[in-house]
């Protein structure tokens, strides 16, 4: 039996099992698809939320401000990008000046630092915001974030300290037995001690598998944009609208690697597994961030994604222990400003689980993991002596964001290595440029084969059936036929 | 490292470029590629129909290539392969990467940009529905297929009737893929006509014009797309839906020219061919910078590239040479009328040669009309053609006598006109 069995590679799963980590306890994530950051926290804003705008004394605001403040820190620690960048809520509408305030003093209330500005001072921050805003909530502690990056980070840290990921498992029954649970998946049974359930727009399912008091999560789809990186200078702040007569707006941020995201919309919607973009959902986001931004150029859009949030009946972040079934951590209702508050979830459920197990410190607990080099933030000098000594970070794989194999073959043999298009692309952007993978899918393909030593035809987008090649060609069939 | 003309490209154009400059006397050029071999993306267009205008006879694209690259060995023209150009700044320092030479510059009197284009992604289109595996764009399924050896695909539709496209519907149909339709959003082909012929009337495939595709579905891999007719403004006309069960869409659906290293070096760029401005001698605005191919704008035949490519070449030796006229007053070209761009954008009658090819795309469909030419407010040519498409590049030759002796010329204007 298992010490602990954390359902979900996503962040809030990550975090717990970073955190820990620091103590001598045996856990595996478990994790239905192939990869960490597989589900909502793939596709979201990326947003550290200052936290003005939760509800004064909920759960929610306490940890969104505790995560706000950990971030920095943990950016350093972890080695994932962040930059705290500043936002600012856009009010359009002098009607509207009374809602601004209340929100204000939410912030306030909360202890997050925030100041109305006047339109004057709010062009000169942001020369190119509207001119149909009258003014706006500053919060200087607001940030963005790499989603990616950070979950990735975290998971990486969890397994250098002994963490077992377990991918492509899913939990399809859960009971409770002497001492504990049993899991059971479709690769087999799993017993542990405590089962932390981080399943994201799922957990509601396991939850009320073991607890008569039921919960509902409903997945809310919020569909985005993505603008080239021509586009990531338009502005410099992450730019939210205070919802008003046009209903609830859209934001536009820079993100930490220099694109533009606007977005999303909120579609409520019962298939948690479902993120198609929809017609209208993006028509919706290109007219309302035009809203904020009206020059935005909308032109250089290079994609278009869905994520679903993990919406809470009760609007509320779930974190505790089950009050009838013991053992059992809930890290439900998980939705925004969820990004921002995994690191404080994290810690506040290692407290939980350490009233439950008492376990001892982990005296080998490693808190600091190198990311994957970057050769764009060597000097020339080191650049040119990295590829001395690799030449593989002289190879340019992907064209539009410059991604070297060097970076490639890191991300593929470091813990929780890539194992897909994707996952290479979220570790080291390839793939994530301008053509959006034209050019450098073949290349990566070639090289994961090479470098996991499996054919081709077994390389995926994303895992289980998202195979990119069905059949090799007649000459190849004909060219095997010869060579035998 | 010091070059007199650094090329960046050795596809069709880079190699072209290289070839007629060392043939009009420069003997320190050096072309940069960052693929593992010279020829671009020719080396994976295995069809045929390459070089009718050039060689007179009919090549697949690698043999077209090759008939380039032999006289780059010949003439002991050095290049690099594998190599990413990472930076070009104003006075012609060139940074550049590769595994063995790592990272290092290069000083040029000359550059010629010859970067060619990318294929515009699903994501630019914005078309709606999952991101499964099976979406690839038809110069990757090419590649896939072509170089690589590998279907990526049994059941197909193919959104966009572009040239790569179409001949992406023949290929995987000879390799036994089947391709239930080729749809195309404008209310004509994007491509050559000879290709909707030779691609898709002899295998039977659909074409139909003024459809997109409207939902993608499938979480893992493609299970199945919507197309719908559109109307007149390419919006979706409600109740026109059809599903289709496929595993594979391939998307041909426009070129991008490559222009992130120009617009580094703060070349001025022409909105409607993302390529950068040129003169009569296709010199972007920073003297010296040359550009030719499909970096410069999207051609649909290679052997015009060629043309184009061999023009910049010579010029970039005038210029290094110092062999180039004073620059007269420029005399801007202005494309009207259903004549969407022209390149070159403006003449300098000093350095304009005896004739002057001037390359240009309509912007729809016309029968029975009018290429027209006005030097200011003086018609100076009418010419009438049956057919005209915007997948075919058209072009006029403009003769430099003609243009030094109409007097006070200021503007010349390329028009369509019905009569």
């Amino acid at each position: 039996m298992r010490d602990v069995a954390i359902i979900g590679a996503g962040v809030s799963g990550s975090a717990c099992a970073r955190e820990l980590s620091r103590y001598q306890l045996d856990i595996c994530v478990i994790e239905k698809e192939e990869d960490v950051c597989a589900g909502t926290s793939k596709a979201n804003s990326g947003i550290v939320h200052s936290g003005i705008d939760a509800a004064p004394g909920s759960l929610m605001a306490k940890l969104n401000v505790q995560g706000n403040q950990m971030m920095e820190e943990l950016s350093k620690e972890l080695d994932f990008p962040f930059r705290r960048n500043g936002s600012l809520i856009l009010c359009f509408d002098e009607a509207d000046r009374d809602r601004l305030m209340e929100l204000y003093s939410h912030g306030e209330k909360n202890g997050v630092p925030c100041e109305i500005i006047e339109k004057e001072q709010l062009k000169k921050m942001e020369p190119n915001v509207s001119d149909e805003a009258v003014c706006a909530i500053y919060c200087p502690t607001g940030g963005i974030v790499c989603p990616f990056g950070l979950n990735i980070a975290l998971a990486e840290n969890a397994a250098v300290n002994g963490v077992e990921f377990l991918f492509n498992t899913q939990v399809l029954t859960i009971t409770k037995i002497d001492d504990g649970f049993r899991l059971t998946t479709d690769q087999g049974d799993i017993e542990a001690k405590v089962v932390i359930n981080a399943a994201g727009v799922h957990a509601d399912t396991f939850h009320n598998m073991v607890s008569t008091r039921k919960i509902h999560i409903m997945p809310r789809r919020g569909e985005y944009c993505l603008l080239d990186k021509s586009a990531g200078t338009i502005v410099d702040h992450t730019i939210f609208q205070l919802p008003g007569k046009f209903g609830k707006g859209v934001l536009v941020t820079p993100t930490t690697h220099g694109n533009l995201l606007i977005g999303p919309t909120a579609i409520d919607q019962e298939d948690g597994d479902l993120t198609a973009t929809t017609r209208d959902g993006l028509d919706e986001v290109l007219k309302k961030s035009l809203k904020s931004v009206p020059d935005l150029p909308l032109r250089s859009v290079i994609t278009s994604f869905a994520g679903n949030r993990a919406h809470e009946d009760g609007h509320e972040f779930i974190i505790e222990e089950s009050a009838d079934a013991p053992g059992f951590v809930d890290v439900a209702g998980i939705e925004s400003p969820g990004l921002t508050s995994a690191p404080a979830i994290g810690v506040m459920v290692r407290s939980i689980v350490a009233e439950i197990l008492h376990p001892q410190e982990n005296p080998d607990f490693i808190s600091t993991r190198t990311g994957i080099l970057n050769p764009k933030h060597l000097s020339e000098k080191q650049y040119a002596r990295l590829i001395k000594e690799k030449p593989a970070y002289g190879n340019i794989v992907c064209r539009c964001e410059m991604v070297t194999e060097g970076e490639i073959i890191d991300a593929i043999h470091r813990p929780l290595g890539a194992k897909s298009l994707d996952g290479i692309k979220r570790r080291t952007r390839a793939g994530f440029g301008r053509c959006q993978a034209g050019f450098c899918s073949p290349k990566i393909m070639d090289i994961l084969s090479r470098e996991l030593g499996i054919s081709q035809m077994d390389i995926t987008k994303c895992g289980s059936d998202s195979k990119l090649i069905v059949d090799v060609t007649k000459s190849s069939v004909r060219d095997e036929g010869e060579e035998s | 490292m010091n070059y007199e003309l650094v090329i960046v490209g050795g596809g069709p154009a880079g190699l072209a470029a290289a070839v007629s400059a060392k043939k009009n006397g420069c003997d320190s050029i050096l072309i940069l590629e960052r693929d593992g071999e010279l020829g671009g993306i020719l080396n994976q267009c295995i069809h045929n129909g390459f070089g009718l205008h050039t060689f007179k006879e009919e090549l697949t694209g690698p043999e077209y290539a090759s008939r380039f690259i032999k006289q780059v060995e010949e003439l002991q023209i050095e290049y690099k392969l594998n190599t990413m150009v990472m930076d070009i700044t104003r006075d012609k320092t060139i940074t550049a990467m590769n595994r063995t030479d790592g990272l290092f510059h290069i000083q040029a009197k000359a550059i010629i940009l010859a970067m060619g284009c990318r294929e515009r992604p699903r994501g630019a289109l914005n078309i709606p529905g999952t991101r499964p595996a099976g979406i690839y764009s038809a110069g990757t399924a090419q590649r896939l297929v072509n170089i690589e050896g590998y279907l990526p695909g049994k059941e197909v539709v193919i959104l966009g009737s572009g040239d790569i496209g179409l001949i992406m519907a023949r290929r995987m149909t000879l390799e036994g893929a089947h391709v239930q339709v080729v749809a195309e959003l404008m209310p004509y082909s994007g491509g050559l006509k000879r290709n909707i012929v030779q691609c898709l009337d002899d295998y039977g495939i659909p074409l139909k014009l003024s459809h997109t595709v409207v939902d993608i579905r499938g979480k893992k891999r493609l299970t199945g797309i919507t197309l719908a007719e559109v109307d007149a403004n390419g919006k979706p006309i409600p109740g026109t839906e059809e599903d289709y069960q496929c595993d594979t869409l391939l998307l041909s659906c426009g070129l991008i020219p490559e222009n992130e290293l120009s617009l580094g070096m703060g070349i001025e760029m022409e909105r409607v061919t993302s390529g950068p401005v040129v003169n009569e001698s296709l010199e972007t605005n920073i003297p010296g910078v040359f550009a030719c191919g499909n970096v410069l704008h999207v051609h649909d035949l290679v052997d015009f590239v060629s043309q184009e490519a061999a023009t910049a070449g010579a010029n970039a030796v005038s210029y290094i040479k110092g062999g180039f006229a004073a620059l007269s007053p420029e005399t801007p070209i202005e494309a009207t009328d259903g004549i969407r761009y022209t390149v070159p954008k403006k003449i300098s009658v000093s350095r304009m040669p005896e004739e002057l090819t001037v390359r240009f795309r309509v912007g729809t469909v016309y029968q029975n009309c009018y290429i027209s030419v006005y030097f200011n407010d003086t018609r100076v040519l009418h010419r009438k053609r049956p057919v005209m498409a915007p997948g075919e590049m058209e072009q006029v030759k403009l003769s430099r006598q003609e243009l030094a002796d109409f007097k006070d010329l200021n503007r010349i204007t390329f028009k369509i006109e019905e009569t």
